[in-house]
């Protein structure tokens, strides 16, 4: 990494991460394209978070933006990560679920429209309780109505990362990008750790949390579809590439019998190595799924 | 959760609004909106009580080089007057680019 040629690539790149959601919509979507959905301005914020004495965002940390990606309508729903962790509350569940919903119904109408998700979220907004875990129960009914039509695509790429039941949510996408900061997983390290100890897991042992929740990791066990570095230009690119693919033959979630036999394949009366894990799940008798 | 009600005089047209920052730990978020009458109204709201009269300083401060005709809003998670200040001027930046 002390090449120059690295040297230069790193000072150089535009970091995408370092852009908030509303920037890192803007940068997904073709030049001059981009238009705000319920925007800040609009003032459609939690009603929950004052009576418990927390300031509300007036977007609730959810950015919906119409436009094009690649010459394509696309809608890009971005949570923001620095707002109450990113987590999904009543409001900002419901934007994302009318974003997908009318893309859905603009496919039906004959405009394909792809949906890219950036999903910076601990999961449910734990203020707002029932009505976060039924926001993402909606969310997730309508990336299923959505991913029959035109792609779904969840983008993670740090620094938060992706837990909770919005995992879930991204495990039902048709496209799964992340970076190498980016991570997924349904308990989050210092949940794991406090239910289970840090026997179990020790949350402060970053080596450990990026080899088993981070991008590489994921991507490489087959559970995330493009590994891209943290640079605006790649990440757009990645993004574009998909959605000009369009939704895939069989969606990830519905190759059950080949999660089946991987997991089936797995010892768990000893420790598994990382890398082990993905060797296995990728080698031969692993990568098609055979009903 | 408090809120800090302040209002400035004003005497100049202001013909964008402008949106910057995000309540996040240590930061806060600023609108800006264009506003008939010469006087701008600012409402705060802080998730850190009993900092009014820090709040008004900052906003005394801001105002006494600022004379656009706008409704201000600040939503806060416990920024520094430092940031606050910076928050605005982006703001103001934002509204007149």
């Amino acid at each position: 990494m002390s090449s120059p040629k690295y040297g230069a690539a790193f000072i150089n790149r535009q970091s995408f991460i370092e852009l908030d959601a509303r920037e890192r919509a803007t940068a997904l979507l073709d030049a001059g394209t981009s238009r705000e959905l319920v925007g800040p301005f609009d003032r459609v914020e939690s009603p929950w978070l004052p009576m418990q004495g927390v300031t509300p965002q007036e977007d609730d940390g959810c950015v919906v933006m119409k436009g094009k990606i690649a010459g394509q309508a696309a809608v890009v729903i971005a949570l923001e990560g620095a707002f109450q962790g990113g987590s999904m509350g009543e409001v900002s569940g419901e934007k994302m679920t009318a974003a997908l919903d009318l893309a859905r119904a603009d496919n039906e109408k004959g405009i394909p429209t792809s949906a890219v998700i950036l999903l910076e979220t601990g999961g449910v907004r734990l203020q707002e309780a029932n009505l976060g875990l039924a926001a993402i129960a909606e969310v997730m009914a309508s990336i299923l109505a959505l991913r029959k039509h035109a792609p779904v695509i969840c983008l993670t790429a740090g620094t938060v990362g992706c837990f909770g039941g919005m995992s879930l949510a991204a495990g039902l996408a048709s496209y799964v990008v992340l970076t190498r900061e980016g991570r997924l997983g349904m308990n989050g390290p210092e949940v794991i750790e406090q239910e289970n100890g840090v026997d179990e897991f020790d949350s402060t042992d970053h080596a450990l949390v990026w080899a088993i929740h981070g991008g590489e990791q994921r991507v490489d066990m087959g559970l995330a579809d493009a590994l891209v570095d943290d640079d605006t230009p790649q990440v757009v690119d990645a993004i574009r590439r998909l959605v000009l693919k369009g939704p895939p033959p069989v969606h990830r979630s519905s190759q059950v019998s080949l999660y089946r036999r991987r997991i089936e394949a797995l010892d768990a009366s000893r420790q598994w190595d990382p890398k082990e894990l993905r060797a296995l799940w990728t080698s031969n008798g692993f990568r098609e799924d055979k009903r | 959760m408090e809120q800090i009600k302040l209002q400035y005089p004003a005497r100049r047209k202001v013909s964008k609004r402008a949106h910057a920052g995000v309540v996040g730990s240590g930061d806060l978020e600023v609108l800006f909106e264009p506003a008939e009458g010469e006087t701008a109204h600012v409402v705060i709201r802080t998730s850190v009580d009993g900092f009014g009269d820090t709040w008004k300083a900052v906003l005394d401060r801001f105002f006494t080089k600022y004379d656009g005709m706008v409704r201000i809003q600040i939503n806060d998670a416990g920024a520094t007057p430092g940031s606050v200040m910076l928050r605005l001027e982006q703001a103001v930046e934002a509204s007149e680019q």
